[in-house]
């Protein structure tokens, strides 16, 4: 019957039956006209998508030296790669929700530390293989235990144990946590047949297309994997990834009609490139942020006052005025912003010399700071830092800039020295991006910031199911890394990314990562 | 042996020596980048653990003196190593960007070198008359802006508003010699703005030099017309110089092209190169390093070598 409705529903958006004509059928099928209402505007929606032709993207980050190995993907050529062949158990919905895909369905015991996920029945990879809970099982066993190589080693660590048992794959943890399957949903975490333990780079999983060449760092062709199970994904017949790493470069081929969409689009030209009649530049709120981080434990930033002094002397509308050029928002100390699921608002810390000078003068501390940068920090980071000297100059601070080199940035300057400019992309939940850099224990933990009560909090929040409780737990952790912590978030960057008017189909992803949480190939479509 | 025979082969040993030092330099040089391999390949996001295991796998506690003398060993029986990042083969993989560097390489220098000796002849040829200067004052121009402003400012015009050309010189094996030509004009057209001023001057200025001499002037008296004297008799004793100078710009061709590849997005060894210095993945920028040495110390050897053939006092002692 859902298929024979399916049909007239078609017919209907393509004008080849009536509304009146297809109620009536409807109706005779037993659905209620509401049902039958929306079954007509899913399937305009469903009309839409236009099956064939190709895509061809531009993308940043891409080098020779990548390997295939989604274990060590770690930049958004190789995520949006891994998107093309693969997928994970569940991902992030556009909403910001979950999103089943390689499991059927996920459970968890009461208290939240035993999760089973159901496996999808009669799904492939595209090597022809069923996909089974031992696979699962395998792939995670991969990313996890102390010889690998995974980037998803961190989210790993907090199980106690997996197994398969049938066609559900049980995880079960060392602590109670709310938030697993957010984790799961983990770009390098993505289903490969007997866990890519034979062959890690062979980019075989059950995914809407299949790769068919691969020059890393230069270029790769997909085509569309004809076994795949989801209709609204895979639209294209072949996606092109063409690596463009040079900002002016992306956007002329993008203008010229050599691809159809590229990510990261430099906010100081967005401006321009829009004005473009064929053209959309596309913006997109997200998690990630740009930071001043100063270590909670070393002097002079040891002392609180000095912290809070610092806060008030950054002026973060100007911030995002001219080192975003508007695309993105103000921060608030916090590392939380409206893109995170149990999201409160706090009361705004503006720009105020006064009262930076007057905790300044409490603190007793009078001599210079010094804060350190670099090109590759977040870019921008050293015209940031000079907006910075000038608007703590105005309050009496004397701030002293030291421009480091790009080259060793990540392992002698950033977590490493006392005061310094970084970055960081977020994560999907408030639990994830707390644990993963502020809790007292972490390795990232890049402001050496160690308070009990906010590491109590994070516990009682993992365990907590109820959703009203957490989200004032949230908020009173977001409260004291606002007012005790080591970081300065003057901004949350928007990704902004840019199509043509040849395909369509963008949807607005509520969380993860740019183009459209990296699924704009997939699921957009060559426009006619 | 003939004393032309005696310096070739001197030019020749030499070189190989300056080979030999360069590689020791290249060596070192590479071992005293700031920075860690391990953290560099995984990035910020790496965990300590991860760390531990990557640095073990690479070998990175071995001393370097060893390293060093298995890596020349390796080289020399052209065995490159696998790179750190991807486990890659690094001759394999350079030998196919080393092709698309020449393959540009090549057709930059087809259509620049005897357009820079033409402009070069045709400059002596109207000496301080308006086509000198006019050649002069353009090719000077050209040279005078930064490679990449002019790659910009030829991406602008031909790609983005005539269309003529793609902006991204993408080739790969399935494509035939028009298709790859029609994607490489636009690095072509820069590349040869870029090195033509160079070779079009030095032209200019040997066979201005030899152009005083009296041979010229008995030529001029024969009443052979004015080309004819330049390109039969000014030229062939100007050679040297001349070869000098082209090779110079063909070695520049083949190691000095990173920023045309990366603005114009072509495979090349250049963009191969920077990948991996970013990513700190020695042994590829160790070969690279010794390839792009080997190329210039190689052509510059071959210039020399013609100098001194072409340099009939060398050919015929007394």
């Amino acid at each position: 019957m859902n298929d024979k409705l399916k049909f007239f529903a078609g017919r209907v958006v393509t004008g080849m039956m009536s509304r009146r004509e297809f109620f009536g059928r409807a109706a005779a099928l037993g659905v209620t006209a509401t049902a039958a209402q929306s079954l007509v505007g899913s399937a305009a929606l469903a009309a839409g998508p236009q099956k064939g032709g190709t895509i061809k993207v531009g993308i940043e980050g891409g080098g020779s030296s990548d390997s295939l190995d989604p274990a060590l993907a770690a930049n958004s050529t190789m995520t949006t790669i891994i998107r093309m062949w693969g997928e994970p158990l569940v991902e992030l919905d556009p909403k910001g929700g979950l999103q089943m895909r390689v499991a059927e369905s996920v459970s968890s015991s009461p208290d939240a530390r035993v999760w089973s996920f159901k496996i999808r029945p009669d799904i492939t990879f595209s090597n022809g293989k069923t996909v089974t809970a031992e696979d699962v099982l395998a792939t995670m066993e991969r990313h996890s235990g102390e010889d690998t190589k995974s980037g998803a080693l961190g989210i790993m660590r907090g199980i106690k144990s997996m197994k398969a048992d049938g066609d559900v794959f049980v995880v079960e943890l060392d602590q109670p946590n709310a938030d697993l399957p957010y984790l799961l949903t983990d770009y390098h975490l993505v289903i490969q047949p007997d866990g890519g333990k034979d062959d890690a780079t062979a980019c075989i999983g059950t995914g809407p297309y299949v790769l068919k060449s691969a020059e890393t760092g230069v270029r790769f062709v997909f085509e569309k994997n004809p076994g795949h199970w989801d209709d609204s994904q895979g639209h294209a017949a072949t996606i092109e990834l063409i690596v463009i790493n040079d900002d002016t470069a992306r956007m002329a081929a993008l203008q010229s009609g050599q691809v159809d969409m590229v990510h990261r689009v430099p906010p100081r030209t967005a401006g321009l490139i829009s004005r473009a009649p064929n053209i959309t530049v596309r913006r997109t709120a997200g998690p990630g942020h740009y930071v001043f981080i100063m270590h909670c434990d070393t002097a002079p930033f040891d002392n609180s006052d000095v912290r809070m002094a610092l806060k008030y002397a950054i002026n973060r509308q100007e911030m995002v005025d001219k080192i975003l050029f508007g695309y993105g928002s103000v921060g608030n100390d916090t590392p939380i912003n409206s893109s995170y699921p149990l999201y409160t608002e706090l009361e705004q810390r503006e720009y105020d010399p006064d009262k930076a000078q007057f905790h300044m003068k409490k603190s007793g501390y009078d001599g210079p700071i010094l804060l350190r940068t670099s090109d590759n920090s977040f870019p921008g980071a050293p015209d940031a830092t000079a907006l910075f000297q000038q608007s703590c100059g105005a309050a009496g601070i004397n701030l002293e800039i030291k421009r480091e080199p790009n080259d060793g940035y990540w392992s002698e300057v950033w977590n490493a020295k006392p005061f310094c400019t970084s970055y960081w992309g977020g994560r999907p939940t408030q639990d994830s991006m707390f644990s993963t850099a502020y809790l007292s224990t972490s390795d990232w933990n890049d402001t050496r910031f160690k308070n009990e009560k906010f590491d109590q909090l994070l516990f009682a929040a993992r365990a907590e199911l109820d959703q009203a409780k957490r989200t004032q737990m949230y908020a009173d952790m977001s409260t004291i890394l606002r007012d005790e912590g080591g970081l300065i978030c003057p901004m949350f960057n928007d990704f902004v990314d840019a199509t043509s008017d040849r395909v369509a189909g963008w949807e607005e992803a509520q969380n993860g990562f740019g183009l459209m949480n990296f699924y704009a190939p997939v699921k957009m479509w060559v426009a006619a | 042996m003939g004393p032309a025979l005696k310096l070739v082969v001197q030019r020749v040993a030499l070189g190989l020596l300056l080979l030999l030092l360069v590689s020791a330099l290249i060596f070192a040089g590479t071992n005293m980048l700031p920075g860690d391999v391990a953290q560099s390949i995984l990035g910020q996001s790496a965990t300590p653990e991860a760390l531990a295991n990557l640095r073990r796998d690479l070998g990175l506690n071995e001393p370097a003196l060893t390293r060093y003398f298995n890596w020349l060993a390796g080289a020399l029986q052209g065995d490159l190593g696998t790179a750190l990042t991807n486990g890659q083969d690094i001759a394999q993989a350079i030998s196919h960007r080393m092709k698309n560097t020449l393959f540009l390489a090549f057709w930059a220098a087809v259509i620049a070198v005897p357009l820079a000796i033409f402009l070069g002849l045709v400059a002596v040829r109207f000496r301080d008359r308006w086509p000198d200067k006019l050649i002069s004052a353009a090719t000077l121009a050209s040279i005078s802006v930064p490679e990449f402003l002019l790659g910009y400012l030829i991406m602008y015009f031909i790609a983005v508003k005539l269309r003529w050309f793609p902006s991204v010189a993408m080739i790969n094996d399935s494509m035939s010699l028009g298709e790859k030509l029609s994607a490489i004009a636009m690095p072509v057209m820069v590349l040869t703005l870029v090195v033509l001023a160079h070779m079009m001057r030095m032209t200019r200025a040997a066979i201005l030099n030899v152009m005083q001499s009296p041979y010229i002037e008995t030529a001029d008296l024969k009443g052979l017309n004015r080309f004819q004297v330049i390109f039969r008799h000014a030229f062939p004793n100007s050679i040297a110089p001349i070869v000098n100078v082209v090779m110079l710009n063909l070695a520049y061709l083949v190691v000095g092209v990173v920023v045309i590849e990366v603005v114009f997005t072509y495979p090349g060894m250049g963009q191969y190169l920077v990948d991996h210095v970013s990513k700190r993945d020695v042994p590829v920028v160790q070969a690279c390093g010794l390839i792009f040495a080997a190329v210039y110390i190689g052509l510059n050897m071959l210039a020399d070598i013609v100098s001194i053939l072409t340099n009939p006092r060398l050919r015929h002692p007394k």
